[in-house]
C-alpha cells in the first residue's frame, strides 16, 4: 500500500529512512518514526479489526495508549522463529521498523468479511448481563455450547502457544525524584528537581519520544520558542546533568507501598537489527524519595449512535495524526465536540488542507475564543447542535446532526458528509497511578472530573492529571511539582468543555447503538438496562455490563459511564463512585514480570558434592524441598520397582552407600548449649556424654512434633543437631527464635552447617570392611564404637565426623566430610566396596529400609497434629524434666485422649497390593456414605525383604487394634487389609537397636 | 513493598522479613503450674486490633535478628520498630496517622 494521505512534509517523522512492515499479508509502507496506526491512516485504511462481542468493524479511535480497538497481534521478529509474537497490541504505540508482521484479530475468514459479524444482528439478544442470564440451564450447555461455541466467539487475539523465545532483565533503581510523564508538566518538573545537581532524577516516559502532548502542537510555544524546540533544549539539559536518567519506552504501570514504583522498558522491540539475546524488554522497580505524576489526561469520546465506525476519532488523535505523524486521516472532517481543545484540531486539520465544519453541542454563548479564531479561519460552526448518527459501516460516510431546539427538543435534521469525524467530550485526568498510590480522589464539578485529592505517599500531581489543562499553567504547575519557583512564559490553549453523556437523539433509544466502552462493545443501552434491573452501584454496573473493564481498563469510557449511571439515578456523580485503579496501567508482558526467573533459573536447584557422580551413574533424582536428590539407580532394564528392590535387599544383605548430604545440620555451641537443648527437645540432654548420640525429638509449644534428628554431642559445649531435608531452615528460625526472644540470658551460637558437611551413609552387615581402610585414629570395633556413638577423626585423610547411626536398622556408619571432599571419599569408599557388593541407594530405597523397621519420617506419618505418644514415641518425653517446649500442651486434655489417632501397621489381604499413601480406614465399607473414617495411610511400599507390601497409617485408637480388620479405599474400591504392629522386618546379625 | 526499619540494619524491602504474630507475650515462668485454660490461651489466644499492633518480626534474609514493630492494621504503616524486650513505644494518634 502507498501512502496516498501522507502530506509532502512536515511532521516527525523521518523520510529519508523508508520502512515496510507486513499488515494481513500485504506490504504496509512508512517512515522512521512511524506507528502501525499513522501508517495506516497514511495509507488511508481505518479498518484495523474486529470488535469484541458484535464483530463490528472497528477503525483507529486515539494514538495512544488508551486505544481501545485497534489491536493487533504483532511477530515482532519473525525471521527468528517462533515464540515472538504477542496478541493485542495497540496499533497506535506500536512502533513501525522494517521486519514487523502484524495481523488483525477477532475475524474469521477476514478483517474484511467477518462471519461473526451475525452477532450485530443478534444483539438484542447479548444484552447486559448475558452470561449471567443464560449461562445457567440447560446444565449439558455448559461445556458442550456456552464455553466452546458462544465464549469462544467473543475475545480479543490468540494467546501464544509456544514458549516465549525472548529475553527479559530487570533492575532495581533508586532515586530522589521519579517524574511520572515528560509532556510539558513532566518536563518543567524534572527540570526544577534535577537543577541543583543534589537530587538524583529519573523522568520516565511511555512513549518512544518526550514530549506528550506537544508532539501534537505546531502552533504553542514555550519560552518564547516552538513548543517541540522547548522540549529538544529541555532534553539536553536534563542529558547533560548527571544526576538524571530519562528513559522513553518506558511505562509505569504500578504505584505500590512506600513509593515503590514498576515500569516497563521497552528495549529492544523498535530495533530492526537488535543483536540476538538483547533483552526485549526490562522490568525497573524504583523507590523514590518522592514521586511527581505528570500523566496528563484522556480524552472522552461523544456517545451517539454509531460512535465505533471506523474513521470516528478523538479530536487530539486527529490533531496528532495531522501534525506528529504527517498523515491526514481522511479529507472531508467534521469534528464533533462539546469542548474548546477540538477546535484546536479544527485549525491545524484545516491547515493541512483538510475540509473541515465543526459541530458544538454548546451554545455560542457558552464558547470561548476558539469560536472566533474556527470562524476567522473560514471554518462553518454549527453551536447548539447534536448528533444523531453516523452513517456508513467499514468507514464513517456522514454524519446526522440537529439543532437542539430550546427545550431539549430535536430540530431538523442535516447529513454532513464526511470520511472522518473528530470528537471530543471533553478530558479525564488520568488519575490512575494516584489512585494506585491508595491517595482519595475528590470530585470536582466544574471540570467535572475526579482530581487527586488526599496523598497517601510522597507524591505530588502536576497539569492535566490534577485538572490543569492550560499550557501556560501546565508548565508552571510541573516546575512547582519539581520544586522550583520560575517557569517560562507559554502559549494560551483552548481549555474548558460540557459534560455531555449521551448526545441528545429522538431516536429509538432501545434500537441505538451507542457505545461507551469500545474494546468490550457496551453500550449506553446495556448500562441503562443494568440500572434498571437494580445495579445502582457503579462497582457493580461494572461487573454486570464489563464496561471498564477491557485492557483498556476503560481510559476513555470511565466518565462516560459513571456520568450516564449518574444521570439516570439523579443523583450527584460523586454519589455514584468511581471506580478503583489497580496495576497495571496498561497491560505488561508475563515476560517483563518474570525477567530471568524461568526455567532452569525458576527455581534454584540445591545439589549435593555428590550430584555430579551419581548423575553419571544413572541416577533418578527426584525434588525434596529445594534439593535434587537421587531417587534410584536403575540398572538396564529395570524400572524403579525392580531397582528399588535391588537395592534395598543389597543394604540387608551386603552394604549400599546413601548420600545424606541434604540433611540439615545445625551446629549449637556455647556454654549453654546443653541446657538450651533440654528446653528446645523433648529429651534430656544434660547427661548425654561427649560422644554420644541421641534421636532428638522436637515439639511446637502446642505439643505437636515438628522435627526430629540424630544429635550428637561433640563436646561439653558442643552439640551437632541433625534435622529432616526439608526443616532445616524452619528449625534454625525456631531455635532463633527462642533464644533470642524468650531465652536471651542463654549463652549459645547457632550456625547452619548444612552445606558444609557432606553426609556419606553406609549401611548394611559389611559397611565395617568398606570403612576400614580407610579410617584413621578411630577404632571402629563394636566395643570401642558402639551403635549412636560419634568420633572425631579421619577417612581417607580428611577430617571426619564419623556417626555410628542406622536409618535402616543394620548396621551403619555416616561419613561426615567436609563439602569439597565428599565426592573423593564417595568414590574411594564405592571403589573398595566393590569387594563387598557394594550398592547405592536412592531416597525411595532409604524410605522402604526405614519403613521395614517402622522409623518415621516427619511430614509423612506426621502432619502438624501427631504427638509424640501418637507416634509410639513418648519414651523419648522425659519425664523428669520440668519444662521444654511444647511440655505443657502435652497435658492438655484432648492431647492425652485414648481414642486419639495412632501410628500402626496395615498388612494387605493380598500381600502383593501397595496402597496408595493418603488412602483413608474406614470400619465398615458398607455404610451409607458420608463414611465414617478412622484414619488414613501415611506410608506404602512393597517390600522386597519384608515378601510383601507394607504399610503405616495412623488410625483412631489404632494401637489397641491390632490384628483387626479394616478396609482401605483405591481406586477400584475398597481393600481389605488387618492392623498390624508398624515394624515389619526383623534385623539379623548386628543390629542397630535404637 | 513496604519498607521495614530493621533496629539493627535500617530500611529494608519486607521481602527481607517474616512476620512472628502478636509482641509482648512472654513465655510463662512455669507452664505446667497453669490450668488449662491459661495455657490455651497463652496459646492460641491473640488480640486483632483495628489500628496500631505491636508485632514480631525477623529480619530473616538480613541480619536474622528478632525485633519488635508497631504496625497500623488499618494502613499497613510501620509506625515504631524496636528491639525486642524494650517496651512498646507510646506513639500518638496523631503521629500514627501519619
Amino acid at each position: 500500500m502507498s501512502q496516498p494521505f501522507r502530506l509532502a512534509s512536515g511532521g516527525r517523522i523521518d523520510r529519508t529512512r523508508p520502512l515496510s512492515v507486513t499488515f494481513n499479508g500485504k506490504r504496509l509502507e512508512g517512515f522512521a518514526g512511524d506507528t502501525i496506526a499513522s501508517m495506516l491512516i497514511a495509507s488511508g485504511q481505518h479498518l484495523a479489526g474486529r470488535s469484541f462481542k458484535y464483530h463490528r468493524p472497528r477503525g483507529i479511535l486515539s494514538h495512544g495508549s488508551d486505544e481501545p480497538s485497534a489491536l493487533l497481534s504483532v511477530d515482532w521478529r519473525a525471521d527468528r522463529g517462533p515464540g515472538r509474537r504477542d496478541p493485542n497490541n495497540r496499533a497506535s504505540v506500536v512502533e513501525a521498523r522494517d521486519g514487523l508482521v502484524v495481523d488483525t484479530q477477532n475475524h474469521w475468514p477476514s478483517l474484511e468479511t467477518d462471519i461473526g459479524a451475525v452477532n450485530d444482528l443478534l444483539s438484542p439478544v447479548f444484552v447486559a448481563g448475558f452470561y449471567y442470564k443464560t449461562f445457567m440451564w440447560p446444565r449439558k450447555f455448559w461445556d458442550k455450547v456456552y464455553e466452546p461455541v458462544i465464549r469462544r466467539a467473543a475475545g480479543l487475539g490468540e494467546a501464544p502457544k509456544v514458549p516465549d523465545a525472548d529475553r527479559y532483565s530487570n533492575r532495581h533503581a533508586h532515586c530522589d525524584v521519579l517524574v511520572v510523564g515528560a509532556g510539558p508538566a513532566g518536563l518543567a518538573a524534572a527540570l526544577a528537581a534535577s537543577a541543583d545537581g543534589t537530587r538524583r532524577v529519573i523522568l520516565a516516559d511511555e512513549g518512544c519520544e518526550p514530549g506528550g502532548a506537544l508532539l501534537n502542537d505546531v502552533t504553542s510555544s514555550v519560552g518564547g520558542t516552538p513548543a517541540m524546540e522547548w522540549v529538544a533544549e529541555s532534553l539536553a539539559t536534563l542529558d547533560a546533568r548527571e544526576n538524571v536518567v530519562v528513559l522513553p519506552r518506558t511505562t509505569v504501570f504500578g504505584y505500590y507501598n512506600h513509593n515503590h514504583v514498576c515500569m516497563v522498558e521497552r528495549v529492544s522491540d523498535h530495533i530492526a537489527d537488535a543483536p540476538e539475546g538483547m533483552a526485549r524488554e526490562r522490568l525497573w522497580q524504583v523507590r523514590a524519595g518522592e514521586v511527581v505524576l505528570a500523566t496528563g489526561s484522556h480524552e472522552r469520546p461523544l456517545v451517539f449512535e454509531n460512535n465505533d465506525r471506523p474513521g470516528i476519532m478523538l479530536a487530539e488523535s486527529v490533531r496528532s495524526f495531522v501534525n506528529r505523524w504527517a498523515a491526514l486521516p481522511g479529507n472531508d472532517l467534521v469534528v464533533a465536540t462539546s469542548s474548546a481543545s477540538a477546535y484546536r484540531t479544527a485549525l491545524d486539520a484545516k491547515a493541512a488542507g483538510m475540509k473541515v465544519s465543526i459541530v458544538d453541542i454548546r451554545l455560542e454563548t457558552d464558547c470561548g475564543p476558539e469560536f472566533a479564531a474556527a470562524r476567522e479561519a473560514g471554518i462553518e460552526v454549527r453551536t447548539g447542535h447534536t448528533v444523531i448518527r453516523a452513517l456508513g459501516k467499514k468507514r464513517v460516510s456522514g454524519l446526522v446532526v440537529a439543532k437542539i431546539g430550546s427545550g431539549g427538543g430535536i430540530g431538523e435534521k442535516t447529513t454532513l458528509t464526511c470520511d472522518c469525524v473528530a470528537m471530543s467530550g471533553g478530558w479525564t485526568p488520568s488519575v490512575h497511578l494516584f489512585s494506585q498510590s491508595r491517595g482519595k480522589l475528590a470530585f470536582d464539578p466544574e471540570l467535572d472530573a475526579f482530581l487527586p485529592g488526599t496523598s497517601v505517599q510522597a507524591e505530588r500531581s502536576a497539569g492535566a492529571c490534577r485538572g490543569v489543562y492550560d499550557l501556560a499553567a501546565v508548565v508552571a504547575d510541573g516546575a512547582k511539582a519539581g520544586g522550583g519557583s520560575a517557569a517560562p512564559e507559554a502559549t494560551a490553549s483552548f481549555t474548558g468543555f460540557q459534560p455531555v453523556r449521551v448526545l441528545p437523539t429522538d431516536a429509538d433509544a432501545s434500537r441505538v447503538k451507542a457505545f461507551v466502552d469500545f474494546q468490550n462493545d457496551v453500550t449506553a443501552k446495556d448500562i441503562k438496562l443494568a440500572v434498571r434491573e437494580g445495579f445502582e452501584s457503579i462497582e457493580h454496573v461494572k461487573r454486570y455490563t464489563t464496561t471498564g473493564m477491557a485492557t483498556d481498563q476503560g481510559k476513555t469510557s470511565n466518565m462516560n459511564a459513571l456520568g450516564l449511571v449518574a444521570g439516570i439515578l439523579d443523583r450527584p456523580l460523586p454519589a455514584v463512585g468511581t471506580t478503583t485503579f489497580r496495576p497495571p496501567y496498561t497491560p505488561v508482558t508475563f515476560g517483563a514480570l518474570i525477567g530471568p526467573a524461568r526455567d532452569e533459573l525458576f527455581d534454584p536447584v540445591r545439589k549435593t558434592p555428590i550430584d555430579g557422580w551419581a548423575a553419571k551413574n544413572g541416577a533418578v533424582f527426584e525434588p525434596v524441598a529445594l534439593w535434587r536428590r537421587a531417587r534410584y539407580f536403575p540398572k538396564a532394564g529395570e524400572d524403579m520397582a525392580a531397582a528399588v528392590a535391588r537395592e534395598t535387599r543389597a543394604v540387608r544383605t551386603n552394604v549400599g552407600i546413601f548420600d545424606a548430604s541434604t540433611l540439615g545440620k545445625i551446629e549449637v555451641v556455647g556454654p549453654d548449649a546443653a541446657e538450651f537443648m533440654n528446653r528446645i527437645y523433648t529429651n534430656a540432654w544434660l547427661k548425654l556424654k561427649t560422644g554420644g548420640c541421641r534421636y532428638g525429638l522436637m515439639l511446637r509449644e502446642d505439643g505437636f512434633v515438628y522435627d526430629d534428628g540424630v544429635v550428637a554431642r561433640l563436646a561439653e559445649d558442643r552439640f551437632h543437631v541433625t534435622t529432616t531435608t526439608g526443616g532445616a531452615p524452619r528449625v534454625l528460625r525456631h531455635m532463633e527464635d527462642y533464644l533470642q526472644t524468650e531465652w536471651p540470658d542463654l549463652d549459645v551460637f547457632l550456625t547452619s552447617i548444612t552445606e558444609q558437611w557432606a553426609v556419606i551413609a553406609l549401611q548394611g552387615p559389611k559397611a565395617r570392611q568398606v570403612l576400614e581402610p580407610f579410617v584413621s585414629e578411630i577404632d571402629l570395633s563394636e566395643a570401642a564404637f558402639p551403635h549412636m556413638t560419634v568420633k572425631t577423626g579421619y577417612v581417607c585423610g580428611v577430617p571426619c565426623r564419623l556417626f555410628r547411626v542406622s536409618f535402616t536398622g543394620e548396621l551403619g556408619f555416616e561419613v561426615n566430610v567436609p563439602a569439597d571432599y565428599g565426592e573423593a571419599v564417595w568414590k574411594t569408599l564405592y571403589e573398595e566396596g566393590q569387594k563387598h557388593g557394594i550398592t547405592p541407594y536412592g531416597t525411595e530405597a532409604m524410605h522402604v529400609l526405614r519403613a521395614e523397621v517402622g522409623y518415621i519420617v516427619v511430614g509423612q506419618e506426621t502432619d502438624g497434629t501427631v504427638t509424640p505418644d501418637d507416634l509410639g514415641l513418648s519414651g523419648l518425653v522425659s519425664k523428669v524434666k520440668p519444662d521444654f517446649v511444647g511440655k505443657r500442651s502435652l497435658a492438655r486434655p484432648d492431647m492425652v485422649a485414648a481414642d486419639r489417632r495412632q501410628l500402626v501397621g496395615l498388612l494387605t489381604r493380598n500381600p502383593g497390593e501397595v496402597l496408595d499413601e493418603g488412602a483413608q480406614v474406614v470400619d465398615d465399607p458398607s455404610q451409607p456414605i458420608p463414611m465414617k473414617m478412622v484414619g488414613h495411610v501415611t506410608s506404602s511400599y512393597a517390600s522386597s525383604n519384608c515378601g510383601r507390601s507394607i504399610a503405616m497409617a495412623m488410625i483412631d485408637g489404632g494401637r489397641e487394634r491390632i490384628g483387626e480388620t479394616v478396609f482401605v479405599t483405591t481406586p477400584a474400591g475398597f481393600t481389605e487389609a488387618t492392623i498390624s504392629n508398624a515394624v515389619f522386618y526383623e534385623v539379623k546379625g548386628e543390629t542397630a537397636d535404637a | 513493598m513496604l519498607l521495614i526499619d530493621c533496629p539493627y540494619c535500617g530500611k529494608r524491602p519486607e521481602v527481607e522479613f517474616h512476620c512472628g504474630g502478636e509482641a509482648h507475650i512472654a513465655r510463662p515462668e512455669s507452664p505446667i503450674e497453669m490450668a488449662d485454660a491459661d495455657w490455651g490461651s497463652f496459646l492460641y489466644y491473640r488480640t486483632n486490633p483495628k489500628g496500631l499492633h505491636a508485632e514480631r518480626w525477623l529480619h530473616g534474609h538480613g541480619c536474622g535478628r528478632w525485633f519488635n514493630a508497631l504496625r497500623d492494621t488499618v494502613s499497613d504503616a510501620f509506625v515504631a520498630t524496636y528491639e525486642m524486650g524494650k517496651p512498646r513505644p507510646e506513639v500518638s494518634p496523631a503521629t500514627a496517622k501519619a
